[in-house]
């Protein structure tokens, strides 16, 4: 549309203060397990994720990656074990607040908000970080507008790094699967998380938007300092972007460590040569 | 002057989100409204101002709020009527009680009573969705209107049964009883929802609108990223409520009168609002008051046209009226679920390309 902005590549405003320090222990997942009914997701598994780092979540189909990500978040509560996030052992979360808290994800399958434009859909992800009343809201002129435009000017730097600019005022519903995925990308963003949990984030993608996504969660990472938990089945990607990586199988934990280190696991290979478990 | 945007730069966000970024539309918008305000209570007679204007303003207040419970929030509710006879029956109660309370103070008390009722019913969705919360508006409906048959006390122990509204006046004037005049409650009526779906305009553009539209979208992912359910459906909830609340209260005591519960606010009524606000769209605040202008003119287009015209038989006028909405409620679902506000929008980006459609 005829909004010009200047692009201000100045994301300081994006490095949320969560009280630790680079290289720490964000996040701290102890011996936690989930089960469906008779079906075991999750058997014991305990990993943690850095302050400032790229982790990466990989296995085999219905290893149990999404299912982490859904404990993490709040979403899922584990039978067994505990979650530590920004130094607090946490009880039991819903989602929302574990949003407060400064968890962001997107979904393995897409789940924008349909009926609304872009624009509105990565409004909605600052939706933690408005506060106007709804008095304030009814009468609109005043604080309320004041809020809503000093967020819409967050919201349009994302637009800018996310170069989705020409498409801002556009139904979700009607964009390319690719960039329905960068928008998701842009909502998570827009909440300022401390932790940014990603689902698969370049799944059903060509080689040319896997290499533009790869870069937004780079450098993601490095401007804004985002911690990132990402689940990935192309190796490729995995090696590039991760600093460390989890591996699951069958629910169980059977790698963690470098790339590197992980790569030459002979459970890791086994695990993804198929072989079976006896 | 050609409807055009090219060449209307906004270098603000503020100016970028106005309610009608287009200049066209604008000037279209404020000349409706001192039509409205400054030149129809000069012609108003009795005849409009009962059967077109007043019913067409407080259906659109009623479709308005029940467009932000199920347009906006995606929370079906077929307890429009009930909530209607809450607004009006608190409207009775507080204009008998308090006489000297002046009549816009009593719609807007009786709109606050409403919404309390509302958030009472509407906690059953928090765990219930679709069509289960569908039935469960559906019972507050039958529960409501026998509740206020029931206690005598709703109707002061009036031998008939019936509420009847006294006469209530605002800066002197009368807007209620036989004494009132046409141009008095057309202006009364006209004010309240002007100033209301500015309101709601206002509610729908922030965080609360976009709270209910994720929910409505996609409640688990709303969930994700921070939005309250229990927060945003209530909140739907009881805003909508004071919505129909209000609408409940004008139409008892500008429109009709006096009113018998069953009869004034019965299931009829709550399917009504819905189809305005399906005809009209969902999900929108023009669309409220166009569904409430199809469906509040069609009957008079009938009758006038039909029977004083070609002089048919009223009831073959009145069948042929119930198919065509009928028909028009089965062509919005399946064609153009966003109604007739949908149309009109398309029309726009037809015109904007106009006359090189490409
Ligand atoms: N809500 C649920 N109810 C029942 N079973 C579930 C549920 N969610 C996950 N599971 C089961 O838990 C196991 C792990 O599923 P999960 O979705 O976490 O796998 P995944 O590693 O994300 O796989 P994929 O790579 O296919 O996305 C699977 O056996 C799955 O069927
Ligand atoms: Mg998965």
């Amino acid at each position: 549309m005829n909004v010009h902005v200047h692009p201000t590549q100045e994301f300081r405003f994006m490095r949320p203060d969560d009280g630790i320090k680079k290289g720490d222990p964000l996040l701290v997942v102890d011996d936690i397990s989930l089960s469906f009914g008779g079906v075991k997701a999750i058997t014991d598994i305990s990993f943690d994720i850095l302050k400032g780092e790229i982790r990466a979540i990989i296995g085999p189909n219905g290893a149990g990656k999404t299912s982490m990500l859904n404990v993490i978040n709040g979403f899922y509560h584990p039978q067994k074990g505990t979650i530590t996030f920004r130094g607090q052992k946490r009880s039991r979360m819903r989602p929302h607040e574990a949003a407060n808290h400064g968890i962001a994800r997107t979904f393995q399958n897409i789940a924008l908000f349909n009926g609304m434009s872009v624009l509105d859909n990565i409004m909605t992800g600052r939706i933690t970080l408005m506060k106007r009343n709804m008095l304030w809201q009814a009468l609109w002129r005043g604080p309320a507008e004041t809020e809503e435009i000093e967020n819409r000017e967050i919201v349009e730097r994302i637009i800018d790094f996310l170069e989705i600019e020409y498409i801002r005022k556009t139904p979700v519903g009607r964009l390319p699967y690719g960039l329905q995925k960068r928008v998701e990308l842009g909502r998570a963003l827009a909440a300022e998380p401390s932790l940014l949990l990603l689902d698969e984030p370049m799944a059903g993608m060509n080689l040319e938007e896997k290499e533009d996504m790869s870069r937004y969660i780079l450098d993601v990472n490095q401007q804004f300092g985002t911690t990132i938990a990402l689940i990935e089945h192309d190796m490729g990607v995995v090696m590039d972007l991760s600093d460390r990586v989890v591996v699951l199988d069958y629910g169980q934990k059977i790698g963690d460590g470098t790339p590197d280190a992980v790569r030459n696991n002979q459970d890791v290979i086994d695990a993804y040569l198929g072989v079976s478990h006896d | 002057m050609l409807y055009r945007e090219a060449g209307d730069f906004k270098t603000t966000y503020r100016a970028d989100e106005q309610t009608f970024p287009i200049r066209s539309e604008r000037w279209l918008f404020w000349t409706v409204m001192v039509l409205a305000f400054a030149v129809v209570p000069f012609f108003i007679n009795d005849y409009w101002n009962k059967a077109v204007l007043v019913p067409f303003l407080v259906w659109a207040l009623a479709a308005l709020g029940l467009n932000i419970l199920t347009g906006y929030c995606g929370q079906v509710s077929l307890g429009t009527g009930g909530f209607m006879a809450v607004g009006a029956f608190a409207c009775y109660k507080i204009m008998t009680a308090f006489p000297d309370l002046n009549m816009f103070i009593v719609v807007v008390l009786s709109g606050f009573v409403t919404a309390g009722v509302g958030i009472l019913f509407g906690l059953p969705s928090l765990r219930i969705k679709g069509f289960y919360l569908a039935v469960a508006t559906l019972a507050a409906q039958f529960f409501l209107i026998w509740v206020f048959n029931k206690f005598p006390w709703f109707y002061n122990y009036s031998a008939s049964g019936q509420i009847t509204a006294p006469e209530r006046t605002i800066l002197g004037i009368a807007v209620t009883g036989p004494n009132s005049l046409p141009w008095a409650t057309y202006l009364f009526c006209l004010a309240i929802v002007f100033v209301f779906a500015w309101v709601a305009r206002n509610l729908t553009r922030g965080r609360i609108g976009r709270s209910w539209m994720a929910i409505r979208d996609m409640d688990i992912a709303a969930e994700i990223i921070g939005v309250s359910p229990l927060r945003a459906k209530l909140s739907a909830f009881a805003v909508s409520s004071f919505y129909i609340g209000m609408a409940g209260a004008l139409f008892f005591s500008v429109y009709l009168g006096a009113a018998e519960v069953t009869e004034a606010f019965g299931i009829d009524k709550s399917f009504l609002a819905l189809f305005m606000v399906i005809i009209g769209g969902l999900g929108s605040i023009l669309g409220s008051f166009l569904g409430a202008g199809f469906l509040v003119l069609l009957p008079v287009l009938f009758k006038n046209i039909m029977v004083n015209q070609f002089g048919w038989p009223t009831d073959v006028a009145a069948h042929l009226q119930i198919m065509l909405i009928g028909g028009l409620i089965i062509f919005f679902l399946i064609v153009e679920p966003h109604g007739l506000a949908q149309l009109w929008r398309l029309t726009k980006e037809k015109l904007r390309l106009w006359p090189f459609p490409y």
